[in-house]
């Protein structure tokens, strides 16, 4: 297998890596590969931080293994190679009346990707997370060794597979159940929130199956966390709708498209877009749930420097009260970006080192400038010292420190990576930053 | 009517995006080649994605035995026969120069084995009247370059047999498109220095459809190449022998 030796970055392109990959198009040539060098498996790169980088080291590129496998039209359950992207699984099988239970905010994110980051959608506080949805996983062990692990029949293994970030082996295929759709079209409900407060009430009180906000993180004083609301519904029956082509992001941009008087303005202008009475609108899934794909390589529009996103998860009774900080640093920060999500989350989580919990999750992204970091660090504390948790996916700046007191079963978690892994060959950047393979 | 595509050298990347998009449109698939584990694989993929139905079949271009029982299963097949042709191998130059044996093989893969399968194929397209054959070339044989004009050889004997091709399936109503791929993000091209503005797979993909759609004769896939390869092709001898490019 020929290496391709370059530098490659996260999603945030705030950290990179300097380090060989190869791109197996055939399970044959994989195993050779794996042969050759034992090294982590890595998708689309669509983690924002480190969770696909290896530096000084090798990885593998799974998106080339992108086949499905079988699909059961009785029972909705699809097995397919884990390269293959959530979008095009939704694509594909939307038309026949199925997507996957749980999609999460980009359709690039491969399967693979999926399962080791256990992602969450728009649905959590029904779906729970995507992990929950996943029947079987075939792994790939340092044995050189494939074999197939279920929920019933390998606990364990199977719950420090989900969300795992890679690290009990490599994630060769998996079966999942798909969930019913009777159209690809979404019954959207747009409103508006004046403030933090009347928005986590209106979150709260939202019975729709999707539900997200977008808060606007430069709104202070009477407006802080004001946003919009949108819940939606799968239609019953499609309805025709205009779909636009795809764009992409040619070049980096310049700094001031993000400074803070330019992103005030768009915020404003966004958030008019929704008369105050609210609307409804039809979507179409694809822009439902994947807003951002439109436009390929919008991480670009942060420049050469990147970005970082921060996203935390606050259980309920803290989650008002943290808010409310959170939010009144972030906007006088002047740092903050259009990207602004504000969530509930149910309680729903399919392995031992999934983000989820029961409150309230928080995602903004913040260009990469000088205090950007440090920000980052500081409500990162927060979090902590509210009992939540940070996301490693999207993160690029928490220390070990901080980190290992969010998850309780870290320490087990680390014990089975360990025994699957004997060598460490399939740590990253992200696994060393946050030393989790550390049993202590 | 019935479309069935056979696909010959079906395990590479570009023959896979192609077989994934007739089979959206929901042809009959026969992915033909080597590895038939994987074959099998995206057999099933191409059922999954639309196709009528997806088969998986034994093609070496070195084994001229193994053309014959593809030929009989396709003749089985309603309907009108289209073929597209994938298969090619690319040794580095310098191992070339070191083993001269390889020649052969590289030759074989990239033309005299498929223009030998294609000629024992093709009267099955005549009798039935049309159909179309693609065949994948390269800029590569447009002008023989120090760093592979042993690939580039082939691949130009290649296009000039398909050219022939063309003038004699017309007549029976049927069509051959030349292709001729510039960089095109694959495994023969990954990690190799020097590439530049390279194409995904699906995107020559897209393309192979409209120009077999259109009827196109020669197609360069991303379209720029063609003016690229223009520029190449116009430089004097006297000045592109001194030349490495």
């Amino acid at each position: 297998m020929r290496w391709r030796t370059d530098e490659y970055a996260g999603w945030g392109r705030v950290l990179r890596a300097n380090g060989k990959m190869a791109r197996p198009e055939k399970i044959a040539a994989l195993r050779a590969t794996l042969r050759e060098q034992k090294c982590p498996a890595i998708g689309n790169r669509r983690s924002y931080g480190d969770a696909a980088l290896k530096d000084g080291g090798h990885v593998i590129d799974m998106t080339r293994l992108d086949r499905m496998i079988a699909f059961d039209e009785k029972t909705g359950i699809l097995r397919a190679e884990t390269g293959i992207t959530i979008g095009e699984i939704t694509r594909l099988m939307a038309p026949r009346g199925w997507i996957p239970a749980v999609l999460p905010g980009t359709g690039f994110a491969t399967l693979g990707g999926c399962i080791a980051n256990d992602v969450h959608g728009k649905n959590h506080h029904g779906a729970g997370s995507f992990g929950q949805h996943v029947v079987e996983i075939e792994l790939l062990g340092a044995n050189g060794r494939s074999r197939r692990i279920t929920s019933d029949e390998n606990p364990d293994l199977f719950r420090a597979t989900i969300g795992g970030l890679g690290q009990t082996g490599i994630i060769l295929s998996a079966a999942i159940q798909l969930t019913r759709a009777t159209s690809t079209v979404m019954d959207v409900r747009e409103s508006r929130a004046d403030n933090l407060d009347e928005f986590m009430s209106l979150l709260e009180g939202s019975t729709a199956t999707y539900c997200v906000g977008w808060i606007d993180a430069t709104a202070r004083d009477e407006s802080l966390g004001r946003g919009i609301l949108e819940e939606a519904e799968i239609r019953e029956h499609a309805v025709p709708i205009t779909e636009k082509g795809a764009k992409s992001v040619p070049l980096d941009a310049p700094r001031f498209l993000l400074s803070a008087p330019v992103v005030r303005a768009f915020n404003q202008l966004y958030l008019r877009r929704v008369p105050p009475g609210g609307r409804r609108i039809d979507r179409s899934m694809q822009d439902f749930f994947f807003p951002l794909d439109r436009v390929h390589d919008w991480n670009r529009l942060y420049g050469k420097p990147g970005f970082h996103q921060f996203q935390c998860v606050l259980p309920p009774d803290s989650a008002r009260e943290t808010l409310h900080r959170m939010m009144g640093k972030i906007a006088s920060s002047r740092l903050a970006s259009p990207l602004a999500v504000l969530k509930r989350l149910g309680e729903g989580r399919g392995g031992m080192m999934s983000f989820p919990m029961e409150g309230f999750t928080l995602a903004v992204d913040f260009p990469n400038r000088r205090e950007s970091a440090g920000l980052v660090q500081e409500l990162i504390d927060m979090t902590l010292t509210a009992g939540g948790r940070i996301y490693p996916a999207k993160d690029s700046v928490a220390t070990a420190e901080q980190f290992s007191p969010m998850y309780d079963e870290r320490a087990d978690f680390a014990a089975i990576a360990n025994v699957q892994d004997p060598n460490r060959a399939l740590e990253t950047d992200l696994v060393r930053r946050l030393n989790l393979r550390n049993e202590t | 009517m019935k479309q069935s595509w056979l696909i010959l050298g079906a395990s590479s990347s570009m023959a896979r995006a192609f077989a994934r998009a007739v089979a959206e449109r929901g042809a009959d698939v026969f992915l033909a080649g080597r590895d038939m584990d994987d074959l099998r694989r995206i057999a099933n993929d191409c059922r999954l994605r639309g196709a009528a139905n997806a088969e998986a079949l034994k093609f070496d271009a070195r084994k001229p035995k193994t053309f014959d029982a593809i030929n009989d299963r396709l003749a089985e097949q309603d309907g009108m026969l289209n073929v597209a042709v994938f298969v090619g191998s690319m040794p580095e130059q310098t191992a070339i120069d070191a083993d001269p044996a390889l020649i052969d093989g590289t030759v074989t893969d990239s033309f005299t084995g498929p223009a030998r399968f294609l000629q024992g194929f093709v009267p099955m397209m005549e009798e039935r009247g049309g159909g179309t054959v693609i065949g994948i070339s390269s800029v590569a044989g447009d002008r023989g370059r120090i760093g592979n004009y042993v690939y580039g050889a082939a691949k130009a004997g290649f296009a000039t047999y398909l050219s022939g091709l063309r003038n004699r399936l017309t007549r029976a109503g049927g069509h051959v498109v030349t292709v001729k791929p510039g960089f095109v993000d694959t495994a023969m091209t990954w990690g190799l220095p020097g590439m530049f503005l390279v194409a995904s797979p699906e995107s020559v993909a897209r393309d192979l459809l409209r120009a077999t759609d259109k009827r196109r004769d020669v197609i360069y896939t991303p379209f720029f190449w063609r003016w690229i390869m223009l520029i190449i092709r116009a430089i004097p001898e006297r000045m592109f022998k001194k030349m490495s490019i």
